[in-house]
């Protein structure tokens, strides 16, 4: 038998797509966990709550689920706001992010998971679309647009927010946060505003990725679960706080689950994230493009 | 009081119990209360790098686990009496928590933390794809009626429902005995200031090798008798959720850093729960162990313990 190129090269290209939805899953964990040094292991279950949410707008009113995602921005902007307000004053304030933050953000994705099992059951969800079905071929290159709409929009949300950090004050305030409080707070920024912002910001993202993600795949209550790992894989692999290495570690995972499946079966691809994440961290723990 | 004195009272404290349970005489009891003491462990176990430490394990369940399946994969090749397997289990789960360690434990707390819960995710994967212990299908361990020790016969719940109660005893003494002994004085030197410790000349790094070995070991042998347990094992129950996330509650809210803070959290939520269980439904009672845990760390970050210690306070003044 020979090697299967053409399988190979699909499997690749599926995982470049794939890479694609995984940068804005991750993108939130990029900021919240790489600039503002909180370990929001919750946050897959913002995701997961997401989707659900789209799963909602799209079967009762027809929703679009991207159009869902956009609606539920500033619902989920004003969700992370709340959210890092609790977190500072409970942890922050009192030196406590270690042993009680940590124990917070687990029992927050604990409640989620179990209280979307309780209104929604364990059934799986999907949403329709017209996207949701057909395929883009070139010669034996298989584009499903279920796919390709998640990694081109993810991919411009990631260009959007890279502009604006690197552009705008605020933008500006929040890379700065995590390097000096002080001198930030000599520039006349509020280092505690600055900071709601960008976590507000990261769970946003949670509200698109969950669109996609109900897109792309049926999803249930701990579906979750499987994200902790690849999102952590992914931010430590690319180096933590850069959106950039963001973007190459979701491709490098991306490529090389989907090349796992194609050739040895779906249930192996969770064990890849995994050893990529005890990898990078005992050998190059700053990632690749870490500073 | 002196070790050996509580050790007495503990093992009196174990028998009276079982004795209690036995005269009431009814089944049921074992069974719940086999859970409780289960988690009594489980609480103790993540406490020593949890609470002692303060290194945060999410993985509780994979180390639970991992004691559970190496007692499927002897039932499968060689059937060992359990307190055997509870030894096996604790060699095989303190080595993966010997080798977690030694990967991450040299970086930020975080990723330790991180690294565990991913752990967990992938012995998961590891398991399913593993036909000999039964992969997604899960395995049937069927318990023997009863066994004979020392002459008596006992129903064989009630021999798992003892050698749980040593088990926590076992656990208890060693967490105390940490927490009177350099070891003990060590890890909360790390908890309360890592590099100042490692700049006086503490050997972090051993120190948290020794911690993550002992309660990823302990975790193991409180897994190894669950497949006789529960007689019928598959990788989501052994994987639960639940036990994760009670090992880090009943800690957290007890009060972490003594040992008997898990020791209380353990028996209060574990007691919940199986009142809950039966009156309301198995999902609430997780949701209520997630409210309260939040709850816990926001309002009364230092447990129940914490409370009764502020409540003494204010009382001498």
């Amino acid at each position: 038998m020979d090697f299967p190129v053409e399988l190979l090269i699909n499997a690749i290209i599926a995982g470049v797509l794939l890479g694609g939805f995984y940068v804005a899953v991750t993108v939130g964990v990029s900021i919240s966990f790489g600039m503002l040094d909180i370990v929001n292991i919750a946050h897959p279950a913002f995701i997961i709550l997401g989707s659900y949410l789209a799963y909602i707008l799209n079967s009762r009113m027809d929703v679009d689920p991207v159009l869902a995602g956009l609606l539920m921005l500033p619902v989920f902007y004003a969700l992370g706001a709340s959210i890092y307000q609790v977190y500072y004053v409970s942890f922050e304030m009192r030196g406590r992010e270690a042993l009680s933050g940590l124990a917070f953000f687990f029992g927050i994705l604990f409640i989620t998971e179990v209280a979307l099992i309780l209104v929604f059951g364990v059934d799986y969800r999907y949403v329709e679309a017209a996207y949701i079905g057909p395929t883009l071929r070139f010669a034996f290159v298989d584009l499903p647009y279920r796919l390709l709409v998640p990694c081109v929009l993810a991919l411009t949300m990631l260009a959007v927010l890279q502009l604006y950090l690197s552009r705008t004050f605020v933008g500006r305030a929040i890379m700065a946060v995590s390097q000096d409080q002080g001198a930030l707070a000599l520039m006349a920024a509020d280092p505690i505003k600055i900071k709601r912002i960008a976590f507000g910001i990261s769970i946003a993202t949670a509200a698109l990725a969950g669109a996609f993600l109900i897109i792309i795949q049926p999803v249930e209550p701990s579906v979750g679960r499987e994200y902790i790992g690849r999102v952590f894989a992914i931010c430590v692999l690319g180096g933590l706080g850069s959106l950039p290495g963001t973007v190459i570690g979701a491709m490098i995972l991306g490529i090389m689950e989907s090349i796992t499946a194609t050739f040895y079966g779906p249930s192996w691809a969770p064990a890849v994230s995994f050893g990529f994440l005890l990898l990078t961290l005992a050998f190059r723990p700053s990632g690749l493009l870490g500073r | 009081m002196q070790s050996r004195i509580f050790l007495v009272v503990c093992i009196a404290v174990a028998a009276a119990i079982f004795a209690f349970a036995r005269w009431l005489g009814s089944e049921y009891l074992f069974f719940a209360g086999y859970v409780v003491v289960q988690f009594v462990v489980l609480a103790t176990a993540w406490n020593i790098l949890g609470g002692y430490c303060g290194y945060v394990n999410f993985g509780s369940a994979a180390f639970f686990a991992l004691g559970a399946y190496t007692s499927v994969f002897f039932h499968k090749t060689y059937p060992l009496p359990v307190p055997l397997l509870i030894l096996l289990g604790g060699i095989v789960s303190g080595i993966v928590g010997f080798g977690m360690g030694y990967l991450t434990l040299r970086l930020r707390g975080a990723f330790f933390a991180i690294a565990t819960l991913a752990l967990a995710v992938v012995l998961q994967t590891l398991i399913i794809n593993w036909n000999y212990v039964g992969g997604s299908r899960g395995a049937y361990t069927i318990r023997p009626p009863s066994i004979d020790i020392l002459g008596a016969t006992l129903p064989y719940m009630q021999y798992l429902f003892l050698l749980m109660l040593l088990l926590a005893v076992v656990a208890i003494m060693a967490a105390r005995t940490i927490e009177r002994s350099r070891l003990g004085f060590g890890f909360a030197t790390i908890r309360d200031d890592e590099l100042a410790a490692e700049a006086c000349g503490v050997p972090t790094l051993r120190l948290k090798l020794i911690a993550t070995t002992l309660s990823g070991a302990l975790m193991g042998m409180a897994g190894a008798p669950f497949p006789y347990y529960i007689a019928y094992i598959e990788p989501s129950s052994a994987f639960g959720l639940a036990y994760a996330v009670n090992s880090i509650a009943m800690p957290m809210i007890g009060g972490t850093g003594t040992w008997i803070g898990p020791l209380i959290g353990a028996l209060l939520l574990g007691s919940i729960q199986e009142v809950a269980r039966v009156t309301i439904s198995s999902a609430v009672n997780l949701l209520i162990v997630g409210v309260l845990l939040v709850s816990f760390v926001i309002i009364a970050p230092n447990g129940i313990v914490g409370l009764v210690q502020d409540r003494l306070r204010a009382r001498k003044k």
